[in-house]
């Protein structure tokens, strides 16, 4: 994000990340052909809102969160960002090259809203998204615990997307009526890949619940393991309330009943129940967070610290 | 096939699907690919995900792999070439009739 007005497709040698979750992968700039559209796979951005825009946005002066809306932009950022890291795991291990390619792009949808949102925090702190990403400590983060929560096997993923995705889509469909146009507009484009998150995890939990008694077993086994972080998602705060004062956010509580109709409705179909477990500590929002994240951001962080300023 | 257990997913594996994808209104659908999917349903999710990430469609079609019939390979000479030498199949076989304009 060093150069200032150049477009982000040019010749870097990157993994692009367009407004679709799509990769495209660039060619180095050395030994290129300068025109980036010598890939078949170019990036057509068309009106999609990118971190990039964003980014140009903020350097214009023309948009400039206030400190809440930054600090939650940072916590609905770092969710995704967590997410993102934790998919992409997923990618050559899944059943099928097909589910590799539907988890990972889920993984880009994520990484995707994380850039914007990282972006949009940013500029409250003259940080840029990388900035906040990579070079900020395990207590600095400000995401849900549900997020960061170990893949388990392919039913604990499911299970925790299929979470994720309905809480994911309650918030962004809330906050596309932000009176903060910069998040009202990330939202807006956020909300119609999540809808498709979740229908991807809601036609898994059928498959695997009506599957076999092994899959069921571990469908539900996967449930058991999630729901302990439900709660974490809707708890409402002194930010939350203000934001929500302010109309530049909703209680997350607010969500709540929302969310239990939605996915209640796709458990009934399944034949599974809410599973009974004690809700977890939480914290992840004060920045205590637990065991697993300093693993994710020191396999996430490594490169970046290793050579500062290197850009890809 | 001497185990006595369950098959392993190794052994099951997703059937095959392929793929067509209509590029927009008015145009047929084209194939595209295809894919592996345990069912229907997931099968067209899988054709979202992996032939129309970039804006290629508006519709899609999936049809088990098994359910098309096509054409052998090898036989194309028989199959295809025979119209060869054939060339009053052709509209620019026939001489044009005197006093017919816009033919």
């Amino acid at each position: 994000m060093s150069a200032p007005e150049t477009p982000a497709t040019d010749s870097k040698a990157e993994f692009a990340i367009d407004g679709h979750g799509d990769i495209s992968v660039g060619v180095s700039g050395a030994g290129a052909s300068g025109d980036g559209s010598a890939s078949a796979t170019r990036i057509t951005p068309g009106n999609a809102l990118r971190p990039e825009d964003i980014a140009l946005e903020i350097r214009r002066g023309q948009v400039s969160p206030s400190q809440d809306a930054a600090e939650l932009a940072l916590r609905i950022g770092d969710d995704a960002l967590i997410l993102a890291q934790r998919l992409g795991h997923w990618i050559s291990r899944a059943p099928e090259l097909e589910e590799d390619v539907a988890l990972g792009n889920i993984a880009l949808d994520q990484l995707g809203h994380a850039r914007s949102f990282l972006t949009y925090a940013g500029a409250a702190w003259g940080k840029s998204e990388d900035d906040l990403a990579y070079f900020r400590r395990e207590p600095e983060f400000r995401s849900a615990h549900l997020f960061e929560q170990p893949n388990g096997d392919f039913a604990v993923t499911i299970a925790r997307q299929f979470v994720v995705s309905y809480y994911q889509f309650e918030l962004y469909r809330r906050l596309t009526e932000s009176t903060d146009a910069t998040i009202a507009a990330i939202s807006a484009k956020a909300v119609k890949e999540v809808d498709y998150h979740r229908d991807h995890s809601a036609q898994w939990v059928l498959r695997l619940a009506g599957g076999t008694e092994e899959s069921r077993a571990r469908m539900i086994q996967g449930f058991h393991l999630v729901w302990p972080y439900v709660d974490e998602l809707f708890e409402d705060d002194e930010l939350t309330a203000r934001l929500a004062a302010s109309g530049a956010a909703v209680e997350p509580s607010s969500l709540r009943a929302d969310f239990d109709r939605l996915t209640g409705e796709v458990l009934v179909e399944a034949g599974l129940e809410i599973p009974n477990v004690p809700q977890a500590l939480g914290g992840g929002r004060r920045g205590k967070h637990s065991e697993f994240l300093g693993y994710i951001l020191a396999e996430m962080q490594v490169l970046a610290r290793e050579h500062p300023g290197a850009s890809w | 096939m001497n185990t006595p257990e369950a098959p392993r997913h190794e052994e099951t594996p997703w059937s095959l699907w392929e793929v067509f994808v209509r590029s927009s209104r008015g145009l047929s659908h084209v194939h595209a690919g295809s894919l592996h999917a345990p069912d229907a349903a997931m099968a067209l999710r899988n054709a979202r995900d992996l032939y129309t990430r970039r804006n290629e469609g508006v519709s899609i079609w999936v049809v088990p792999a098994e359910a098309i019939s096509s054409s052998d390979p090898d036989s194309k000479g028989s199959f295809f070439e025979s119209p060869q030498g054939k060339d009053y199949r052709h509209a620019t076989y026939y001489t044009k009739s005197e006093g017919v304009k816009h033919l």
